[in-house]
């Protein structure tokens, strides 16, 4: 399988949603206008991107409280998730879950997780459903670094694989869980740890789009093929705190600005398919815009969206309530 | 006295009790911070930097820094309590218990009865809880009531500064394992402190406020509301008992039962949720021990029973205020005044 024309122009506006969408967000909460905890993906657009450009609706995700990327990477709409994040109405979720729990379930956006480690179990839930309503489906847990320690996930690697279930657990290893580094807080190699329950594994760097793209069809196709899970150990940066107001001390000096001068996903891709002659810079420029007007536009709407009132304070607690 | 943080207040019985005890260690994720990073060594102390500057004066071996891997390492602060250590192990958010518990309520929480009384588990378990932060559905229950459940648990409910620090001692020197509840809304709120270490008692609940008609029992932050009321409705000549529980276990049921019965007229506040609650549990409790001096029915000021939303709108009618304990106060009054004009 290749990657045409019309695929690198989505891979592309996607990934531009993605940043455009979190530096709006980063001012937004600068400036006091969002509330609560919100932990940013730019800088790691590639990851969410390269994969989920070979899913469709019947494949579920399911993210962690840095979920914005992996929203929007699946299709979920941005008008939709601006309002969430300020809590408003007209939310994807109605205002009750914001950043960390928003979820598109319609588009298999499982949802933004609170708890490290809480989309692993549920993936190889949605796993078994595709499995035995054969639905064709496959579905990813995207995994921190961090998260990669917790219980649960190791657990689910060993579900996955006794199971023979069609998961993918991406490992998006930014070098950080908080500020604690990933070289200090994993013991072996989250490869070699995935091979010792009888996984294939690969790692891939994760600023690179295509690298990513090309793990994620071969892990993809082999679980559509009923040949059970894969891992992908991707390794990438974030160019923000761990949540919006970390001051970052635990970072190397200029980390951020090296990383965004000679890693930057953006500017990669951008290379590879000017020199591979694919895509024009011009028609880069206009996605670039585009992407940028409807952020905007999605952030004008949801400042003037309405609160949630009272009446919505004990609804869709049961089914019915 | 000096004037003191929640935050500083924690920070300086970890330390005194580190200085005075060898075998007092500390663990959590980032309860130091930066461990194998390039930057800045004790980067975060804790996500609110509650424990800053341990690690500098303690080093890392007594400091640890953990994975996220909360079934591990509480399981290992349960098993090093068992065999000598004294260890203080951060459970970052109470939400966060879900992925542990089993280490806490089936392993420390049971050793001393299952072995016959022959086991210490003198643990310490630090945690975030409350609501009031927009920090939605899993970072900002409650969930005390849940661990007040579990026979052999010692819950603790800190409600200002010098609380803090005298608890947080007593929990440090207690034989029991301790869950230590901090809300996440009051580590810059001030009181006076003592430099020097003492330590509160258990089981001994604190009367903030006294006064004739109602009696108002709760903990933690909503001792702060429940005084407030009591201020306001003092300059209306309405008499209001505040009672801080300060520990749902061990209960202080001799304060409880004496302040309700002086009065007559009980309201309970609890910031969790309304079912099998610490709200309904003391309710239950005067209103089977106290039937004959109950002048009102005993009321119950909660959250609802609702997960905790995000939206600020909806976050802020969400977490019981002052204005609905005073509704409460009052209508406890109204309630009195019903019944005698019968
Ligand atoms: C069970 C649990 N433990 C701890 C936390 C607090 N916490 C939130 S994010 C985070 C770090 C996660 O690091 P990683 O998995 O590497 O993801 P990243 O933030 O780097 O994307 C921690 C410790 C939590 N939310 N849930």
């Amino acid at each position: 399988m290749q990657l045409s024309r019309e695929d690198l122009l989505k891979a592309f506006e996607r990934m531009c949603l993605i940043r455009e969408f979190e530096d709006a967000v980063h001012e937004e909460f600068s400036a006091g206008n969002i509330p609560g905890f919100v932990h940013l993906y730019a800088g790691e657009e590639a990851s969410g991107v390269g994969v989920c450009m070979h899913l469709d609706d019947r494949d579920n995700i399911a993210s962690t409280h840095r979920g914005h990327g992996h929203c929007i990477a699946k299709g979920v709409d941005v008008a939709g998730m601006m309002p969430e994040i300020f809590g408003k109405k007209t939310g994807l979720c109605g205002g009750k879950g914001g950043s960390m729990h928003i979820a598109d379930l319609g588009k298999g956006m499982m949802g933004a997780n609170g708890i490290v480690g809480g989309g692993p179990p549920l993936v190889c839930g949605a796993a078994l459903t595709a499995k035995t309503l054969k639905t064709g489906g496959v579905a990813v847990a995207f995994v921190g670094d961090g998260a990669s320690n917790q219980g649960t996930t190791l657990e689910s690697f060993n579900l996955a694989r006794v199971w023979n279930l069609p998961v993918i657990f991406v490992i998006e290893d930014n070098g950080y869980a908080e500020s604690t580094a990933s070289s200090w807080s994993v013991s072996g190699s989250q490869t070699e740890r995935a091979k010792g329950f009888g996984m294939p594994a690969t790692e891939v760097d994760g600023h690179d789009f295509f690298a990513v793209w090309e793990a994620a069809r071969e892990a993809i196709e082999r679980a559509r093929a009923g040949e059970g899970p894969s891992l992908i150990h991707v390794r990438l940066k974030r160019y923000y705190g761990h949540f919006e107001g970390d001051a970052q001390t635990y970072k190397g000096a200029n980390e951020n600005e090296e990383t965004r001068a000679n890693k930057d996903c953006l500017m990669l891709f951008r290379r590879r398919v000017g020199e591979a002659g694919l895509l024009e810079g011009e028609e880069l420029d206009a996605v670039e815009r585009s992407a940028k007007q409807r952020v905007e536009q999605c952030l004008l709407q949801a400042k003037a969206a309405d609160m949630p009132t009272e009446a919505d304070l004990l609804t869709d607690v049961y089914v019915s309530y | 006295m000096p004037k003191k943080t929640y935050r500083q207040a924690i920070n300086e019985a970890l330390r005194q009790e580190m200085e005075r005890d060898p075998r007092v260690v500390l663990m959590g994720e980032d309860v130091a911070g930066g461990y194998g990073a390039p930057g800045e060594d004790d980067a975060w102390g804790g996500p609110l930097g509650v424990t800053k500057g341990l690690m500098p004066i303690f080093g890392r071996d007594r400091v640890l820094d953990t994975p996220i891997t909360e079934g591990a390492f509480i399981g290992a602060a349960a098993g090093a309590a068992a065999t000598g250590l004294r260890p203080v192990a951060e459970l970052m958010f109470v939400d966060f218990m879900g992925v542990c518990f089993d280490q806490i309520f089936n392993q420390a929480a049971k050793f001393r009865y299952m072995f016959g009384g022959k086991a210490v588990t003198p643990l310490v378990i630090r945690t975030m809880y409350g609501a009031g932060f927009r920090a939605a559905s899993q970072h900002s229950q409650c969930l005390y009531p849940l661990f007040t459940h579990i026979p052999g648990l010692k819950v603790v409910l800190p409600s200002n500064a010098y609380e803090a620090k005298g608890l947080l001692i007593q929990a440090i020197r207690d034989d029991d394992p301790v869950v230590f509840f901090e809300h996440k809304a009051m580590y810059d709120e001030e009181a006076d402190v003592p430099d020097e270490a003492y330590a509160i008692p258990f089981g001994e609940a604190n009367v903030t406020r006294e006064g004739d008609d109602v009696t108002v029992i709760t903990m933690g932050r909503m001792v702060n509301y429940a005084n407030q009321v009591a201020d306001k409705l003092d300059k209306e000549g309405i008499g209001v008992t505040v009672v801080d529980l300060r520990t749902t276990s061990p209960l202080d049921r001799e304060t409880v039962l004496e302040t309700a019965s002086e009065t007559g007229r009980v309201v309970v506040v609890d910031e969790a949720h309304p079912r099998c609650g610490m709200a309904a549990d003391i309710a239950a409790l005067v209103g089977q021990e106290c039937f004959g001096s109950l002048k009102a029915p005993v009321r119950m000021v909660t959250a609802p029973h609702s997960p905790v939303p995000f939206s600020p709108a909806l976050e802020d009618i969400y977490v019981p205020g002052p204005d609905r304990i005073e509704a409460a106060v009052r209508a406890t009054l109204d309630n009195a005044v019903a019944r005698a004009a019968e």
